[in-house]
């Protein structure tokens, strides 16, 4: 396995948003649900956890049984638990909403039960006989970590290879750490390698290191869940100064080590997605006296969710609207600020509405580059959008190889990754099956 | 405002609430803060021979995570001393001297039943109980529910109670017998003013499943107890019911078993209950329900238009028959309200694995389920599992059958309507 993290990480600052149920508070909550038949939070979930199902067992004190239930449908339910947007996903289909009565706390049950089996060490799944077979994984986050549990349970040996030194992907590297730090991620990895029979190879990077024939040579299939690139920049006058760069890159950089905040008095996010209200929660948590949120477009028209930009102005953090960004001004070689014009209800500048937004720091989060390259060797793999092109079961164009999670829908949840990394093990599986 | 005011037996209590003989009535200062608190009357914990109690007492049921829905105690009679509850007894009475204090007693011989009830009657007592009913403990020692269980035993001690009381005696009737009848009528020839009932059920509350002992656990072992709680309210409404309706029992009754609220006392009085008393609920919540059991009361009388509670005493007993005196032709069938339906489907689960198939998916694709109406047998399940108020209501259905009892279609050839829901 590889090291822990360092225990002087920025992140290590920051108290859980949501607090953990007590025994008691899980009970009462627990009691409150109506254990509804075909129950619309089912359907809601990718992963399809039996969720009356596993807060019935919650409320009858069958914790084991409710921890397998979860586990049995997203082994990654741990983290599933504190980050899933469960206000769109199944807590937002709760039928409490229709009768004006508070939804059920669906994550906080889900986080309880699986805390619970994490702290006492319960076991639920063992690999299956083994198939002879080998399936690599390259990428270790969410999708291969939830492919490779369920190869494993259907018999197959399994090898992620994974660029960086620490496993979980963004779930240890990009989650926000009011809502799970890197080393609980690193437990989580922990938790799903302890089914055993899956090989690491850290610090190797696909093509460069290993190629895509290397692979398909070793292995009698591929699973891809190499996630989503670096941070996108804009060029702009003053791109180079020092203060500017990506928010995925800084957010990694303080939730795997300790980032210098040091005469950072305002900062600014450009964006208007979840990584940009990360990026300014996370800020502001750290200290920074102000920091602003810029976006191009209106509030309502954010591609961040509702409930967390609710949650960054709780937080006393402002954003400005319909601004863009035009050129980073500097003091001395570092940046000072983000100069920016007004965009009108047709996103034309507005004359005139030039502006300076001072900052000492600023971030961008206007998305990631796509990953075409990386698989440009593999032939038959194609590529829309940036996205591997994949099927309902995860397959690519090319026998034996599918793909998974952030590389293949462009970008969405943890929970998304988990289901279609299942879902690919389960068409591997079956596709394994009808070569023989 | 409606008179509350209450004569149960000759007792008269500014309210029909009384404390049941029990843990909440055990001494003067907790039944002087239960009068302050609105209670109007208290049945005095039960007095009798030296008794040493165990420790732990008491066992309860959970349900949805509360305690309390079932209930039960292995505590015995009062463990004080005669003397400090009679001076109690004078104390309360001197201070609340409007408000009804009735004295429990349980004694064996009949020289112990003479100078128990005139220490209590001479200490003020408004009325004495005869505690019959205790079915743990004591009834081993042949007093209680043993007593209770025996009409002739029952008759006899009672008219040794009748002959040495001044004041009304109330004999307190157990459930843990076939059929309360006899042992109402038997209490009745006795010559009691009235009877109260229930006692508690004979129990086990549970078993600790890690060490195997049931519940409630003393060193490792257990005993049955007392049931109560408002998990035995049904039964005790029937056994009030079934004395209330009976035409030779003639005699007031104070209702007990599983009151929680204003709208249970209310039941119970509909049925026949003159005064109604309540122990487990204010074990669980304290004197101060009361408060909301006055102010409920007296409203729903305003509502109804009773001045007095003797307006409404027993108004559900004519409609309380046999079955086969009920109306087979009545039609009831559910409807579900699509507006307030919130699509949780509990009534398809319930009809389909519990009842008689006819709650079926929209053809829609909506979540609101539909009815097969002419499948609906109108057993109310539908309505019973659903968690929106009004959302299912039973509706009558005109099936154009005149009214036919099962005893009218055996003796007379009453026509029935045909069956539903058996899926031919």
């Amino acid at each position: 396995m590889p090291p822990p993290l360092p225990s002087e990480r920025s992140e290590t600052s920051f108290a859980d948003f949501k607090p953990a149920y007590t025994p008691g508070q899980a009970s009462m909550e627990a009691n409150r649900c109506l254990f509804c038949n075909d129950a619309p939070c089912i359907a809601a979930c990718p992963t399809g956890i039996d969720i009356p199902g596993f807060i019935r067992k919650i409320a009858t004190g069958n914790l084991r049984g409710s921890a397998r239930s979860i586990f049995d449908a997203n082994i990654l339910g741990m983290s599933c638990a504190r980050v899933c947007p469960v206000e769109v996903l199944c807590v937002g289909d709760c039928v409490y909403h229709h009768m004006g009565v508070p939804p059920i706390q669906i994550g906080k049950l889900q986080r309880h039960a699986t805390d619970v089996a994490y702290g006492e060490g319960w076991r639920f799944f063992e690999a299956g006989p083994d198939t002879g077979k080998s399936i690599g994984l390259v990428g270790a986050g969410p999708a291969s970590l939830a492919a490779a549990h369920e190869l494993r349970r259907l018999g197959h040996a399994c090898a992620v290879y994974e660029r960086r030194s620490v496993l979980g992907g963004l779930n240890t590297t990009g989650v926000a750490p009011y809502k799970m730090r890197g080393d609980r991620s690193l437990s989580e990895v922990a938790w799903i390698l302890r089914i055993g029979g899956v090989a690491i190879e850290t610090g190797v990077r696909v093509p460069d290191d290993v190629s895509w024939d290397e692979l398909s040579s070793r292995h009698d299939a591929l699973f891809i869940g190499l996630g989503l690139g670096a941070d996108r920049l804009l060029d702009l006058p003053g791109s180079d100064l020092q203060g500017v760069g990506g928010a995925v890159a800084w957010i990694e950089a303080m939730k795997l080590g300790a980032v210098d905040l040091s005469g950072v008095q305002s900062a600014v996010v450009l964006g208007g997605g979840n990584t940009a209200i990360d990026a300014v929660r996370e800020l502001t948590g750290l200290g920074i006296p102000k920091t602003t949120m810029v976006y191009r477009r209106t509030e309502a028209r954010m591609s961040g969710y509702a409930h967390e930009w609710a949650a960054a102005k709780q937080q006393g953090i402002a954003a400005a609207w319909a601004r863009q960004p035009i050129a980073y001004e500097g003091d001395g070689g570092r940046v000072a600020g983000v100069r920016c014009v007004h965009l009108d209800d047709d996103a034309q500048a507005v004359e005139g509405s030039g502006h300076v937004i001072p900052a000492d720091l600023v971030l961008l989060a206007i998305g990631q580059a796509r990953l075409a390259d990386v698989v440009s060797g593999l032939d038959g793999v194609a590529i829309e959008d940036g996205r591997l092109v994949v099927d309902e079961h995860g397959a690519t164009g090319r026998p034996g190889v599918y793909a998974g999670g952030d590389c293949a829908n462009g970008g969405k949840e943890v929970v998304n990754a988990a289901a279609e990394g299942k879902a690919a093990a389960r068409a591997i599986d079956t596709w394994l099956d009808g070569k023989e | 405002m409606p008179d509350l005011t209450t004569n149960c037996a000759g007792i008269v209590s500014p309210n029909p609430f009384w404390l049941a003989s029990a843990p909440p009535t055990n001494s003067g200062e907790q039944v002087m803060r239960a009068f302050d608190a609105g209670w109007g009357g208290a049945v005095w914990k039960t007095l009798g021979q030296p008794i040493q109690n165990v420790s732990s007492r008491f066992g309860a049921i959970r349900w949805k995570g509360m305690a309390g829905v079932g209930f039960n105690n292995i505590e015995l009679i009062t463990d004080r001393p005669l003397e400090a509850n009679f001076r109690e007894i004078a104390e309360v009475k001197q201070r609340y001297p409007k408000h009804a204090v009735i004295v429990s007693l349980m004694v064996e011989t009949q020289d112990e039943w003479k100078d128990i009830i005139k220490r209590s009657i001479d200490a003020g007592a408004d009325g004495i109980e005869l505690n019959f009913g205790c079915p743990h403990g004591m009834c081993e020692r042949g007093m209680g529910s043993a007593v209770g269980q025996e009409p002739l035993v029952n008759e006899r001690i009672t008219s040794w109670a009748v002959e040495y009381s001044t004041v009304p005696v109330l004999v307190k009737l157990t459930p843990n017998v076939d059929d309360i009848l006899p042992h109402g009528r038997a209490a009745q020839a006795g010559g009691a003013h009235g009877v109260s009932l229930i006692n508690t059920i004979k129990s086990v509350i549970g078993v600790d499943i890690d060490t195997f002992v049931p519940q409630p656990v003393v060193g490792g072992q257990s005993t049955n107890g007392g049931y109560c709680g408002a998990a035995v309210r049904p039964i005790a409404l029937h056994m009030v019911a079934a004395l209330a309706r009976d035409p030779d029992f003639n005699i007031p009754i104070s209702g007990i078993g599983g009151i929680t609220n204003w709208r249970d006392a209310v039941e119970f009085m509909l049925l026949g209950s003159t005064s109604v008393q309540v122990c487990t609920e204010v074990m669980l919540r304290g004197y101060r329900i009361v408060e909301d059991m006055i102010e409920g009361l007296e409203t729903w009388m305003d509502d109804k238009g009773f001045a007095k509670t003797d307006d409404f005493v027993g108004r559900a007993v004519p409609s309380y028959q046999e079955w086969g005196d009920l109306d087979l032709n009545f039609e009831l069938i559910a409807k579900i309200d699509a507006a307030t339906c919130i699509g949780c489907q509990l009534c398809m689960v319930a009809c389909h694995d519990g009842a008689h198939q006819c709650i079926h998916p929209n053809p829609d694709g909506s979540r609101v389920p539909i009815v097969d109406e002419p499948e609906c047998v109108g057993c109310n399940l539908c309505e019973i599992v659903c968690p929106v108020p009004e959302c299912i209501t039973m509706v009558e259905v005109d099936n154009g059958y005149a009214p036919a009892t099962w005893n009218q279609h055996v003796g007379q050839g009453a026509p029935l309507r045909p069956k539903k829901g058996s899926h031919d």
